[in-house]
Order: structure tokens, then sequence, then C-alpha cells
């Protein structure tokens, strides 16, 4: 590092400015959609006119405004969900088991625990299922990193595993639709087990979800002396340890809730939109959920931001290939550029290149060799 | 042979494709000859995918009928989108934009598109949905797929005579009925020709992954296989079997332009034949939600040319074969005749029986000659 930047060095700004903070995110997207511009020329199209097909396939209808809106709900869920481990530095890669064990549990009520409850009993019902079965699978790793000091990255990957293959070996074995001549994927649920959605699209009612729990996030941690702490506690677990603040009791709270968040994107998932668990439910949202904390800055409010217009994106994106022409797989790479742009710019926000006064000449050319 | 099987399929001279299979790939040309010609309204039809159309398998053979349809009937302008992920939220979405931008036919290819099709269905009543491989349908939902098992079967008639250590690998997706019996199709053709053989199955759980798919055929390799046949998207396994000098049986294109030296022959697939005989349905008023199911003797399915490698007289076996299949004289119908055993040896299909359209499509169990397991 310190070769390639020769006498440049990053320092961190002592204090984040306001303005940088919101025009250098707006400067970064700018960048990225000349970059991608360049893309598509090159594959022989006219950037301006895939830009306004995006724009148009993601909010520029009815149809598109409501599936950028239902593509944002597991985004949402899931993104703040691993947010709230961020905030104390516990690092839950886990969102995608979280969100597979939230909808194992919901189904399990849908199917087999409650299946002849009326809507009234059963949403909420799978509500909790929903939440606890992410709970559990955020305690999991937050209680073997509390008492063992286990890595709650690896763990948290490797029960993703877990919780993708569970799900799989239901759908194909236990849990299998008895009349669907041996394909994978459970019974569609009764009618009484979908949530609420804004007919005729396919908004529901996770999309409440999120935007409530953003609220209520965005109050604890402004407004909770139990927030406060887990700032604390992120930057410093020592001198948490000095003030008093009850560390253990705090990893094992902030992973359940972390879990219950991506569990009740899970459930919102399978009671929103498919009705039904099936192989692939989840195209990845749980790890898609940590570009979206990080480039909302872990902020509730930024969090809600991100994850509508990444969903933007993603729906957008469809319209390259169907009404432009071009191969799908530009609308990943536009995607990935954006958002290296934006993590970028951060950069800039926060750090700045100070040239340091050459200590000698001697020793520079020392360290070469 | 070549001649023959294109003479087969007559008028449909953009079939001609099977034999120069690498020179249109991508999607970028593809599309842009869309300009509707001729006389009357231009009809959109739309075709959603599961893999990219390069991938040389499944997709590219459905995007291969997607072009033909274009060239056939100048007054259809196609489009498509593909890798669109099999999850209820994205396929749905596509399903419903391609609706919504008015198109007038929409074909699903992939067996996971099932419920997303007959959901957006309900709301697009005007249009007309067909799913391929699935078994759901509507007032404006038809199925369509193909008895792909019957050249799999002359395929097991070649890989039984080609091994020599009689382990036949088998690189397959997932465990449902259209693999099982595409595995089974192809085993009772290898017991037929070599019945010390064994076909040993490996599952992938992807359609498309051509690492895992090669990492597949690898193992069974090591475990001593010598023939590789796969249902899969990808030419990976049989780039496997090349790299190690083993032989394999491809997929739905002719994968023997990958793997030439490898590759004994694929069962490949023909969707236009289909693609144009729905859309000349559709513009008839004629069309109606049926569930087709169309055979070697339809133009549906076929056999790539077989390799140079097998010699003559297995050569001569398998076209007598395929004539016999052409003809009609052979069907799957023939192939799924009894006595058939299961695993375990127990007799499942009595002997002069023929399996049922209701038995063949829900097939869950393994004839005797697999080695592998159906997870329940």
């Amino acid at each position: 590092m310190a070769d390639v930047l020769g006498r440049w060095r990053l320092e961190r700004l002592p204090s984040p400015s306001r303005l940088g903070a919101v025009l250098v995110p707006a400067a970064s997207i700018l960048l990225a959609l000349v970059a991608g511009g360049l893309i598509v020329a090159l594959a022989g199209q006219n950037p301006l006119a895939v830009y306004g097909a995006m724009l148009a396939g993601a909010l520029g209808s009815r149809n598109g405004l409501a599936e950028t809106l239902v593509k944002t709900t597991p985004l949402l869920l899931t993104g703040l969900g691993v947010a709230v481990a961020f905030r104390m530095r516990l690092w839950n890669i886990g969102g995608e088991g979280q969100f597979y064990l939230g909808a194992i549990v919901a189904t399990w009520i849908a199917l087999f625990g409650l299946p002849d409850a009326g809507g009234w009993a059963l949403v909420p019902a799978m509500i909790a299922a929903g939440l606890l079965g992410g709970a559990l699978w955020g305690l999991i790793p937050g209680a073997l990193r509390a008492y063992l000091g286990a890595n709650e990255t690896i763990v948290t990957l490797m029960l993703n595993y877990v919780a993708i293959l569970l799900a799989d070996w239901l759908v194909h074995g236990p849990w299998k639709d008895p009349q669907a001549f041996g394909f994978p994927g459970t019974p569609r649920f009764s009618s009484a087990a979908a949530l609420p959605a804004l007919a005729p699209t396919r908004v529901h009612l996770g999309l409440l979800f999120g935007v409530t729990a953003a609220a209520v996030l965005w109050v604890l941690f402004r407004r909770t002396r139990w927030g406060y702490e887990i700032g604390v506690m992120g930057e410093s677990d020592r001198a948490a340890r000095y003030a008093g603040m009850p560390t253990r009791r705090t990893i094992l709270l902030v992973m359940a809730l972390s879990g219950a968040l991506c569990g009740l994107a899970g459930m919102s998932e399978v009671a929103g939109i498919g009705q039904q668990l099936q192989r692939n439910l989840s195209p990845g949202y749980g790890y898609t959920a940590i570009i979206v904390a990080w480039v909302g800055r872990l902020h509730p409010g930024g969090i809600v931001v991100v994850a509508f217009v990444l969903a933007a994106l993603l729906v957008g994106g469809d319209q390259i290939q169907m009404s432009m022409g071009l191969p799908a797989a530009i609308a990943p790479m536009l995607q990935g550029i954006v958002l290296f742009f934006l993590l970028g710019g951060e950069l800039l926000t926060r750090y700045r290149l100070v040239r340091h006064p050459a200590p000698s000449d001697a020793a520079a050319t020392g360290a070469g060799t | 042979m070549t001649i023959t099987r294109r003479a087969l399929v007559g008028s449909l001279s953009a079939l001609a494709l099977s034999g120069a299979t690498v020179t249109v790939r991508g999607g970028l040309a593809a599309t842009q000859e869309a300009t509707p010609a001729g006389g009357g309204e231009p009809i959109k039809v739309a075709f959603i995918y599961v893999s990219p159309v390069g991938d040389l398998g499944w997709t590219w053979a459905h995007d291969q009928g997607r072009i033909a349809l274009q060239e056939a009937m100048p007054n259809v302008e196609t489009v498509f989108q593909e890798s669109v992920p099999e999850n209820p939220a994205d396929a749905e979405r596509v399903i419903r934009q391609f609706a919504e931008d008015g198109a007038r036919i929409i074909f699903t290819t992939s067996f996971g598109y099932m419920d997303p099709t007959i959901n957006v269905a309900e709301s697009y009543p005007e249009t007309v949905f067909v799913h391929i491989s699935g078994f759901k349908t509507a007032a404006n939902v038809g199925t369509g797929f193909g008895k792909i098992e019957e050249p799999r079967y002359v395929s097991g008639l070649i890989a039984g005579e080609m091994t020599e250590s009689n382990q036949i690998g088998y690189v397959a997706a997932f465990p449902i009925p259209e693999v099982i019996r595409g595995i089974n199709g192809f085993t009772l053709g290898v017991r037929e020709t070599n019945p010390e053989a064994t076909v040993r199955v490996v599952w992938t759980s992807t359609w498309f992954d051509p690492q895992k798919e090669r990492q597949a055929a690898e193992a069974l390799l090591d475990g001593g296989a010598d023939v590789i046949a796969q249902h899969q998207d990808t030419p990976g396994p049989q780039q496997a079997a090349a790299a190690r000098g083993a032989f394999g049986v491809g997929y739905n294109a002719d994968m023997g332009t990958i793997a030439p030296d490898a590759v004994l022959t694929s069962p490949i697939w023909h969707w236009e034949v289909f693609y144009i005989d729905t859309v000349q349905k559709v513009l008839d008023g004629t069309w109606e939600p049926t569930q087709y199911w169309g055979g070697w003797q339809d133009g549906l399915v076929d056999l790539a040319p077989i390799g140079p490698m097998v010699p003559e007289d297995v050569r001569a076996m398998a076209e007598a074969e395929i004539d016999r299949f052409k003809s009609g004289e052979a069907t799957i119908y023939t192939v799924f005749t009894g006595p058939i055993n299961d695993q375990s040896g127990q007799e499942r299909v009595p002997t002069g029986t023929a399996m049922t359209d209701e038995e063949l499509l829900g097939m869950n169990w393994f004839v005797e000659g697999v080695e592998g397991e159906i997870p329940s």
C-alpha cells in the first residue's frame, strides 16, 4: 500500500462534511453512469436510450414501480438486519441462512402448525415464526461468539449452507407436494396464509414491515441507551467493558435481532410472493443485504434509500434485454459499476489524500530494496 | 445420415443449424433481426430462458427454435430474456413485464417457471402462455415437451457398446421425473446392448453450472466410468470426458463440436417444430391449451451426428434403430414396455405392457442397472 501510494497517505477526516455526504454519492452515481454508458456504447446501443428504458421499466409504470417495491422489501429487511450486527462490528454474513430459516419456520406454521387457522391468527403466527426462525439462526453464531469467542463471520457463513440445504431437503423430501408428480416444492399455502397485497400489483404487507423496522431501528440507534451501547461496543470492546456494559448479553441480543429481521424477510417472501416454499427462494438477498447496509452507511434511512435504488436497478435491468436486445449480463455489470463507484466515493467522504513531506531521498530508496 | 434426418424435418430449412452449432451465439444479433415484415398485424412472441443463450445447451436449443421461428414467420417479432432465476419473485416479474409489453404469446422454458406462469396468466386472459416441461394448464396456458427419451435410448445403445469398464457415469441436474425418465430411457438402451453395464448417477442440483457439472463428471471418471452422459445445460461433462480420453454422450446441442474426440452423439431438440406450430395455431385461432408431448416422429427430438470413433457395425445398428423411431415403429412406449425391473430387481412393468403417459410423466423410480438414489 505504502509503495503504491508513495508519499501520499489516506487520512481520516476529523468530521465528514455534511455537504460531502450528499455531493459525493451523487457524483459517484453520475460517474458510474458515464462508465456504464461506455460499455453500453461498446455493445452497440445508445446509453441514454438504455438508461431511459431502465428508468421507465423500474419507475415509469404502475407495474414497474410495484415490482420495484416488491424487490425492495427483502433487500430492505435483510439490509436492516445485517446492519444491526454491523453497528456492533459483528460480521453477520448469515443473512441468507436467517432468511431461509424464517421462511422455513413460517412455512411449517402455514402447512402443519395451524393449517386450518383463519388469516387473523395465521398471519401473525407466521410473522412470529419468521422472526423466531431467523433469531434462532442468528443466536447460534451469537452464542458461539459470546461464550467461546468463535469467529461469527465463519459461523454465520457456514450456517447459510446448512439453511439452504435444509430448505432443499424439505422441498425435495418430507414437505414435497404429493400432487406435484415428484417435482420439488411444498404445496401452496391456504389463501389465509397469504400476506395482504395491493391488488392488482404484488406489493404486499412485507414492505410495511420493512419501513416499520427502519423507523424502530432509527429510534433504537438514536434515542436509546442500548443503541448507544451497541456503537460503543463496536468501537472498542475494552472501553465498553470498562464502562460496565454487558457485552455478552448484547452480542446475543444483537445477533438475535439481526437474524430476526432477516427471518422476517424470508417469511414475507414466502407468504407475500409465492405462497409456497421452493428451491431458489432467494437469489442471494442475504448477501446483497451486506452491500445495502454498507452503502446505506448502516443508517436505517440510508438503507431504505439504497434498498429502493438497488431494487430499481435490478428491475430496470430487465429492460436491457427485453426492450434493447442487449445481453442480460450487462444489467448486473451496470449494478456492479454503480456499487463500485459508490463505495469508492464513500472513501473520499471519510478520508482525504494527504501528501507527506519527504523524509529524505536516502530513506525513500532504502525502503525499496 | 445427417441428410436423411434433415429430409425428415423437411421444409424447416433453419434446422440445418444442428450441424453448425457454434456459429450463432450470444443474444446481440438475435433480437435486432426482429423487424416484422409482410402483411397483417405483427405479433410479439416472448421467450423466457433460465440460462444464457450462449450455453450451448438447453437455452441455446430454445433460442435456435426462436430464431428459426423468426425466420419462418416474418410477421412475428420475437423478444427474450435470458438468465431469469427460477424464484417466484423474479420469474413472475419478467413474465408479467412481457405480458404488459403486449406479447401475444409467451413461452416460459424452464420447469421452475410453472407456478409463476400460471399466476401471471390469470391476470392476462388474452395472452397465450406456453410452459415447457411442466404439468399445469389453464384456459390460456398450455404446456409443451418432448420425448427426448427416444434419442436417449438410442444413445444408450451406442454407449453400451462403447464402454469397456462397463461403468457409465450420468451427470444429472435434479431428481425430478423429467430427468429420472431420461436416465431410465438411456439405461434401458445401455442394458439392451450390454446387460453387464451399469449407469451411475450424480446429482448436481443445478441446470447450469459449468464447473460443478465438470467436477461431477470427473468424480464419475475417478470412480471408473469411461462414458459420461448428462442431463445438464453445458458441455462441461463432455469436456471432462475428453480431458481423460473417455467417451461421452452430450445433450441439447451437438456437443461433438466442442469435444469431437469424446462425444459419441447427443440427444438434441428441434424446438422450432413446436414453436412454429403453436404460433400458427394462435394466428389461425385454433390454439387450445393442450399438453403437447412431441416425439422423434414429429421431428421435435433427434440425435446429433454419431462420432467417427463409433465402429461401423455399431453405427449401422444405431441408424437402423433411428429409422424405426422416425417411422414411428419404435416410440417412447416401446422403450418403456415390460418386462422392466426397478433397482431392487422387482418387476415394475409386466411383460408386454407399455407404461402410460401418466406413469411416464410422474416417474419417480430407477430401472435396474442404475446406481444412485432418488432423494425422498
